[in-house]
């Protein structure tokens, strides 16, 4: 079988200038040329034209990688180092297939019923009190530290996954403007629900008819993010199927990384005939939430927020959507709510899809500056538009025992329309 | 390379501090050209002490040595020729020392990256005024090693003029202090000027010494546009006989303004032939006003077609950040290309450009033509495929004469990137048999034992 590999003109032309060095949150911890944006494009180079054994090690150096997306933005040549990375994962993949990515990306991420049944025991920690008493024994003090951080960093566990508990089809308050399709993503439905129900209430109020179709499958982007492109494409037919019964004007999502995945499925599906103009109509509808918000009047809330509140950029946003004005615009709305603006809000804050498991030092010392600047800023709210940041910004506060509340920026917005009351009373 | 040598280099650095895998090696063979060799390890010392005990041990075992920062150089200086050497790589020096207000310097590790320490000062309210385009990924010790200078020197001077002081370890492992915080010091020859671009043949540099001047308060940025390339260079000319002395004064011809146009979506003028930008800075707002005012008047009595001003700091920052990505985003024409740095006196400006372009045309490979025209360093980079072995002769050619006209105009092969490997074989007709007999001596006495980037600068050795 032909490798499925990147094209030669997409690192063939890299002049190696290094100016990628500079915004490579890899590169920095490492002072390292091997872990950086150009060091990766050299030896992908290297690895495909065959002066460089396509070793374990030189898979590694691709799965060091962030994927935060800096370099790509930065290279003045056009050479996406961080694509790059990617690919070469999914070469890795091809040549030794992994079992564990059957059964967690086919087996269990696929459908979303499955997903639910494996983190029921994390449903019932939560329930059952268990996770309390932990705490209250202080016995996470026992685990090792990064046992404890992924535990501390599982936001508390919804009872019940939000799929279940929501309605296909959330009526708009008053004249029905919009017919918006709610990509509900894993992350959101299974860790963040009410967070997710904070979105649907905004767009509801501000008069959106919200379908959200229940048989949806995963983005596809932790599959991607290890290589299993043939498993990324049959996601996305499904998903893309779902939402052509729904006919929606628009499909939104509030999960960044979902968001950035959804809008690569016109490229997924280049070449194929069959698929080409379905996958590109589904992608030309897709927004992200903020994105979305920001495109239609929106009702000023008559609330106020008495917070000082910073924003941090998560690449799946800034770098793969280029959508970093529109949070700050939301954000801009609430009376009362203080906004400053944090140092290097767009750098990658070592969260990266499940980097924290897999590299987890890497990921601890880039959290760590990011942290830093948060406490800078004096603020007492971080608002980020992805769970995955959030996830790792809530634990890494709490490890630094700083009471700072970490918020979807829409959340913030459904508080000041008055949260699950402001709905009633509306 | 031999075991026992990476075992004792571990011992110097720690585990971590030693890189020897292939993929660090190939990702530590190249700089910022297509030059490629491949070393035998890389080492990554913190301290002077760490690094005097990696060339005592070179020395011992005649290992070459190749200081390295960032690789971002263009001469191929810290890639290594012939194999078995080791790569002393600085980028994890990289502390501020000591920054000292009253005096006005700054002591910092050479692997500090220079828009780092810029903007350390700058929180003091001081200035390093020294700007390579490759501010953001280069280091204070690579800089120093090839006397990089930016837009900003044709008023402030290259990095040569901000030393006041170096720590280096000499080939045999000691320790040399050059220099001090006094300005002025004629205590026996100027050792400090001698490392100044060394590129690291004469001694591996830990830490400097910088001076340090006021932050200017108030800066104003213009662009203005030609039809003609020709009239841009004479504008150089009639801005600098006008006694005004802009902070930068920089051009860049069609070409360059398009790549860079795809690059950065910045709305620049495409159908211009040339444009120059130029800066003017000071501490009265008034007369960086009237510099700026002056300098526009100028351009459009020279024939520009339109003058700009950069209305806030975005559109400032924008224009500079275009400038800076000019060189690289010139490969978005070709796979490969070379950029020459040749200076001529200021006043050849217009006649170098004339002969570039008809070296261009002879040799049927294209040359784009950018670079810091208020001193006289222009960039002219040919585009070109290597993989083509014709192109490549042609290449070679062009650059001889790219080198014989900047020579016969009163100029020098470099005036930013240095001789490294790539200018080597043009070095010793452009400085003449006694300063190049003079240099090499001091390379013998200073490393009898050849161990320090051995290659690079002088073509043979005996
Ligand atoms: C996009 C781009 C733009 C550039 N723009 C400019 C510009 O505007 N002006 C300019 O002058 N240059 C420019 N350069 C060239 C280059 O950035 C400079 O020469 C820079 O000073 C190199 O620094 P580095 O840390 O990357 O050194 P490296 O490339 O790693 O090394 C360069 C040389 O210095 C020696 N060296 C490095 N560190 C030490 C040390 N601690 N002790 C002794 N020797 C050492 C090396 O052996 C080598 O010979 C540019 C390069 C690029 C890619
Ligand atoms: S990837 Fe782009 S920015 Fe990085 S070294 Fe290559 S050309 Fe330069
Ligand atoms: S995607 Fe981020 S982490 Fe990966 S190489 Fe690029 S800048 Fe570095």
């Amino acid at each position: 079988m032909e490798l499925e590999k990147p094209q030669e003109s997409s690192y063939l032309y890299c002049i190696r200038c290094g100016l990628c060095l500079a915004v490579c949150p890899t590169y920095r911890e490492y002072l390292k040329e091997t872990t950086s944006p150009r060091g990766r494009v050299a030896l992908t180079r290297k690895g495909l034209e065959g002066k460089l054994e396509l070793s374990p090690n030189l898979f590694e150096q691709m799965y060091g990688c962030f994927a935060c997306m800096a370099c790509n933005d930065v290279c003045p040549v056009g050479i996406r180092p961080a694509d790059l990375a990617l690919s070469m994962r999914q070469v890795e993949e091809q040549k030794h297939p992994k079992r564990w990515k059957q059964i967690v990306f086919k087996g269990l991420l696929s459908k979303a019923g499955r997903l639910e049944l494996a983190t029921l025991p994390l449903r019932l920690y939560e329930k059952l009190g268990v996770r309390r008493l932990v705490y209250w024994l202080r016995l996470d003090r026992l685990l090792p530290d990064r046992i404890r951080d992924l535990e501390a960093m599982l936001p508390r566990i919804p009872q019940r996954p939000l799929r279940r508990v929501l309605p296909e089809i959330t009526e708009a308050h008053g004249e029905a403007r919009y017919r918006v399709g709610y990509f509900l993503g894993c992350a959101q439905s299974l860790l963040f629900a009410e967070q997710s129900a904070a979105t649907l209430r905004v767009l509801a109020r501000n008069g959106c008819t919200v379908i959200t179709p229940k048989e949806i499958e995963c983005c596809g982007m932790p599959a991607r993010g290890y290589g299993r492109m043939d498993l990324v494409r049959s996601q996305a037919m499904r998903n893309i199927a779902a939402f052509e019964r729904r006919d929606v004007d628009v499909i939104v999502t509030d999960c960044a990384t979902c968001g950035s995945m959804l809008k690569e499925y016109d490229s997924l599906f280049r070449d194929d005939p069959e698929w080409k103009e379905r996958a590109a109509a589904f992608r030309s509808k897709v927004r992200d939430v903020s994105e979305f918000l920001a495109e239609i009047p929106l009702e000023k809330p008559s609330g106020r927020i008495e917070s000082r509140v910073t924003y941090h950029d998560p690449c799946h946003l800034r770098r793969a959507q280029k959508v970093w004005r529109e949070p700050r615009k939301i954000l801009s709305l609430i009376d009362g709510l203080e906004f400053v603006e944090l140092p290097e809000a767009d750098w990658c804050c070592g969260s990266a899809g499940s980097q924290l498991i897999t590299h987890y030092e890497t990921s601890k010392k880039v959290l760590d500056r990011k942290l830093d600047h948060i406490e800078e800023t004096g603020a007492d709210t971080v608002a980020s538009g992805c769970p995955g940041c959030r996830m790792q910004l809530e634990t890494g506060l709490k490890r630094r025992g700083k009471p700072v509340r970490v918020v979807h920026p829409v959340a913030l917005l459904d508080e000041a329309y008055g949260g699950v009351d402001g709905q009633r009373n509306h | 390379m031999d075991s026992g040598i990476i075992e004792k280099l571990c011992r110097i650095v720690g585990e971590e501090g030693v890189l020897r895998t292939p993929e660090d090696l190939a990702a530590y063979s190249y700089d910022g050209t297509f030059a490629e060799g491949v070393p035998g390890a890389v080492v990554l010392p913190e301290t002077t002490e760490q690094t005097s005990e990696i060339v005592k041990l070179g020395a011992q075992a005649r290992i070459p040595l190749i200081a390295r920062g960032m690789g971002s150089g263009l001469a191929a200086g810290s890639v290594p020729i012939g194999g078995g050497s080791i790569i002393v790589c600085f980028t994890r020096m990289n502390r501020i020392l000591e920054i000292d207000e009253e005096n006005a310097t700054v002591r910092a590790q050479a692997g500090v990256v220079t828009a780092d320490l810029q903007a350390e000062v700058e929180k003091r309210g001081l200035f390093y005024p020294p700007d390579p385009s490759s501010i953001r990924h280069s280091t204070i010790g690579g800089n120093i090693a090839c006397n990089a200078g930016g837009p900003r020197c044709l008023k402030y001077g290259v990095t040569a003029n901000y030393l006041l002081g170096l720590t280096v370890v000499l080939a045999d492992g000691r320790v040399l202090k050059t220099g001090g915080k006094p300005i002025k010091d004629v205590t026996g020859y100027s050792l400090t000027s001698l490392f100044a671009s060394s590129e690291g043949t004469l001694g591996l540099i830990t830490e400097a010494l910088l001076r340090l001047l006021a932050r200017p308060l108030h800066v104003r940025t213009a662009m203005a546009e030609f039809d003609s390339l020709a009239d841009a260079s004479r504008t150089v000319n009639a801005i600098l006989t006008g006694g005004i002395v802009p902070a930068t004064l920089e051009l860049m011809d069609r070409t360059a303004i398009v790549c860079i146009e795809e690059a950065m979506h910045l709305g620049l003028a495409t159908d211009a032939e040339a444009i120059l930008i130029i800066e003017a800075d000071g501490s009265d707002e008034s007369a960086v006003v009237r510099e700026i005012e002056a300098v526009g008047r100028i351009a459009r009595e020279s024939g520009a077609r339109a003058v700009k001003v950069a209305q806030n700091g975005e559109e400032r920052d924008g224009l500079w950040k275009a400038r800076r990505s000019a060189g690289s985003a010139l490969a978005r024409r070709a796979p490969n290309k070379l950029g020459e740095d040749i200076t001529v006196p200021r006043s050849a400006i217009p006649d170098v450009i004339a002969r570039l372009r008809a070296i261009s045309a002879r040799n049927g490979l294209p040359i784009v033509i950018f670079g810091h025209a208020g001193d006289g360093n222009l960039h002219p980079n040919i585009l070109f495929d290597k993989r083509d072995p014709e192109q490549w002769r042609k290449v070679e050619t062009m650059m001889g004469e790219i080198f014989e006209a900047a020579l016969s105009l009163g100029g020098t092969l470099s005036g930013e990137h240095g001789i490294g490997v790539l200018k080597r074989p043009y070095f010793r007709q452009a400085v003449g048999p006694v300063s190049y007999d003079v240099q090499r001596r001091i390379k013998q006495s200073l490393d009898p034992l050849n161990i320090l980037n051995p290659g690079k600068i002088f073509e043979e050795w005996e």
